[in-house]
């Protein structure tokens, strides 16, 4: 039964408690899962990925340092991979197969994978510039940014890159930051220095999230305000109502005009973003949630199926092994003493905690 | 002239106006401008022509002499229905249909899903490892720090000084113009778990952030009707240095469940009944009401009160994950007028 309902479920959330909750929007309904059975703080799950091979495998990253796999099919976890090194939670995944370190510095809020290019990843956080990395090729990354001009006051301006996207068609990156800017830079022309920049708000700006006609961008601040940008011309397009709290995770749907959101107020929300602009469903899941992954496919409809025969399930074993037998390398940066391990690759934030500092 | 739609409905003659006022346009209009429009009308057809009102006079005199017999009229009526259905209950007896309970905007509130199961798994175990959950399972204690925003008057320091004596383990410090963000590394230094700001405007306190302090969340709440210790008519004498009993009403929402608790971790966990003091937090549409009394039983089933200490109301505004910074923090949730606040019974505590 369980397996049955892990099917229909459109939107996958991860939440504070380590629950992973799928949630299926036509029955409006939200079932947990956990790893242990019962939900551990411990494992706060930080990131959510998609894993090899469409969008059965969902790779759960928690804040005790593993990495989980789940499957969408039989709605059990499957495996856990432990990835020492590094200090913080996780900041972003991505299916592979070596345990890599990146020397990447402090202070990092994110790292993507262009999905284009699945052997590029960008970085950046904060006081990190964004860097485009290659991990096929050698240990310095591919493009890094320069930060803007001083401003008015001749006065440095900081970096704090919270949420990062490779933009389809091009090189290009976007970025947006805890300063309430919106950037995008082009590792294909000269200049380092963002190409275009906007500002939306007063305040830190937490997720972003790409439209499907690849134009603009949704971004989301720690007051719930989601905004839609274009950015060919950085104007603000409109604004989505309806949260309350900070927003965490956002993720808009490849064909559809629909985004998910989810934040700090425990309310996961589906918003329609054109043709009218406005709030399709919310559904309340008892726990802060972290971060969300949106399943990509068409039907939406309930399909009455009967659950699989039990004979299915050992190929399903084979090939998931399979999976993890394909792999890429990538270059090492770490001294030889740590050997290359089956895992996901993921990198850290690294903190320097600052005597006297609290974290918010 | 067929205007149907008129709240008195077609007749002009007071005595043919209906008590259910509201059923007459519907009919009016639904019927169209036939002189026996609705069949519950009286054979007494009005004189005047159908589709007249009060309104359309255009003598004022003769209007309002019009409108108040109608009052009138409607008054009248309503007396004489309340009592026919007096008689009846009486006559009835006992077996009376019950008496309908009255709408007020608490019972016609509308359903909240964030509403606490208290069979609920999932919440109480989010409850069990939030924040306080260090103050729950007994491991600290309270330890309070009461300021106000830079150079305070009068109000507020008499404010801060009667908070004092109604918390237990509470220090008021002056705020020399510090930046909380400084304050707050000090503070947990040495060992307090809340930080109590008083907010003052044009002489008066208006606001109260309360930021629970190792990294817990900071709620910031807007203060009105503030009534100190003098001004408070018929109270008690000043409250003794007993722990008092807490009382949290009406905190059903899961946000409701986290400003509840945050209050109930200001005071330390055993309290001294032989001080017979409670402090009662009372939440009744989206406001709290803080007041402090001395009870006494007098019988086994009567007790009275006598209030003591300062009494105010507050309004939670915003809730911050983490401790105080509004620029840079992130907001669990965030008071939005124009959003939130479009119905007169959706409430969020």
């Amino acid at each position: 039964m369980a397996a049955a309902v892990a099917r229909w479920n459109h939107v996958w959330v991860g939440t504070e408690t380590g629950i992973l909750k799928g949630v299926n929007l036509q029955r409006k309904q939200a079932t947990n899962f956990t790893a242990a059975g019962q939900p551990r703080r411990e494992e706060a799950v930080s990131v959510l990925c998609w894993g090899a091979g469409g969008e059965t495998q969902i790779l759960v990253g928690c804040a005790d340092g593993t990495v989980k796999r789940f499957g969408t099919e039989e709605g059990v976890f499957q495996g856990q991979r432990h990835c020492p090194g590094g200090e913080g939670a996780f900041r972003g995944l991505r299916p592979g197969r070596r345990l890599l370190e990146l020397r990447v510095g402090p202070g990092l809020c994110r790292m993507r994978q262009d999905p284009a290019r699945p052997h590029v990843v960008a970085t950046g956080g904060k006081e990190n510039a964004l860097k485009v990395w290659d991990l096929q090729g050698s240990e310095e990354p591919v493009f890094r940014a320069k930060n803007v001009r001083n401003d008015w006051l001749d006065l440095r301006v900081p970096i704090w890159d919270q949420d990062i996207q490779f933009l389809p068609g091009s090189q290009k990156l976007v970025t947006c930051t805890g300063y309430h800017q919106v950037r995008v830079y082009d590792p294909a022309s000269p200049q380092r220095r963002p190409v275009l920049e906007t500002t939306y708000g007063e305040y830190p700006l937490t997720a972003m999230t790409l439209t499907p006609e690849g134009n603009s961008v949704i971004v989301g601040n720690t007051h719930g305000q989601l905004a839609e940008i274009d950015l060919r011309q950085g104007r603000l397009l409109g604004c989505l109502k309806g949260l309350a709290g900070s927003v965490r995770g956002l993720q808009c749907h490849p064909s559809k005009p629909l985004l998910a959101s989810c934040g700090l107020d425990r309310v996961l929300r589906i918003h329609r973003i054109r043709n009218p602009r406005g709030l399709e469903h919310k559904v309340y899941l008892k726990s802060r949630l972290n971060c969300l992954l949106l399943s990509g496919r068409d039907n939406w409809e309930d399909e009455p199926q009967e659950p699989q025969e039990p004979g299915e399930l050992p190929s399903e074993d084979r090939e998931t092994d399979e999976l993890w037998a394909s792999l890429e390398a990538a270059a090492k940066r770490k001294l030889p003493d740590s050997e290359p391990a089956q895992g996901a690759l993921q990198s850290r934030r690294r903190k320097k905690k600052r005597a006297g500092s609290t974290s918010p | 002239m067929a205007k149907a739609a008129d709240k008195t409905g077609s007749g002009g003659k007071k005595n043919l106006k209906r008590k259910a006022v509201t059923e007459e346009p519907q009919e009016a209009t639904v019927a169209g401008d036939e002189a026996t429009e609705s069949g519950v009308q009286p054979a007494k057809a009005a004189a005047f022509p159908p589709g007249f009102s009060i309104s359309e006079i255009k003598n004022k005199q003769r209007r309002h002499l019009m409108f108040t017999r109608w009052k009138q009229q409607q008054r009248k009526e309503k007396l004489a229905a309340k009592k026919k259905l007096k008689k009846q209950r009486e006559a009835l007896g006992d077996k009376a249909p019950p008496k309908p309970v009255p709408k007020t905007i608490d019972n016609q509130r509308v359903y909240d899903e964030t509403i606490v199961d208290p069979n609920d798994e999932e919440v109480a175990y989010d409850e069990a490892t939030d924040e306080f959950a260090s103050y729950f399972n007994r491991q600290t204690s309270p330890k309070i720090l009461i300021t106000t925003s830079d150079r305070p008057h009068g109000r507020t320091v008499k404010l801060c000084e009667q908070l004092s004596t109604v918390i237990p383990n509470s220090h008021v410090y002056y705020r020399r113009g510090l930046a909380l963000k400084k304050i707050i590394p000090q503070c947990i230094s040495r060992d307090f778990t809340d930080l109590i700001v008083i907010n003052e405007d044009r002489k008066t306190p208006n606001g109260l952030i309360l930021s629970h302090l190792p990294n817990g969340p900071t709620a910031h709440f807007k203060m009105s009707s503030v009534r100190l210790r003098k001004e408070i008519k018929r109270r008690g004498k000043d409250p003794t240095e007993h722990r008092p009993e807490i009382i949290l009403n009406n905190f059903t929402t899961r946000l409701g469940h986290s400003i509840g608790r945050m209050f109930a971790s200001l005071f330390p966990h055993n309290p001294q009944f032989i001080g017979r003091q409670v402090a009662t937090f009372h939440n009744q549409r989206d406001y709290i009401f803080f007041r402090f009394h001395r009870y006494i039983f007098k019988s086994e089933k009567k007790a009275g009160i006598q209030e003591l200490g300062p009494r105010f109301t507050l309004k939670l505004r915003s809730l911050q994950k983490g401790t105080f910074d509004s620029k840079y923090g992130e907001y669990e949730w965030v008071h939005k007028p124009r959003e939130m606040d479009t119905s007169r019974r959706k409430f969020h505590l």
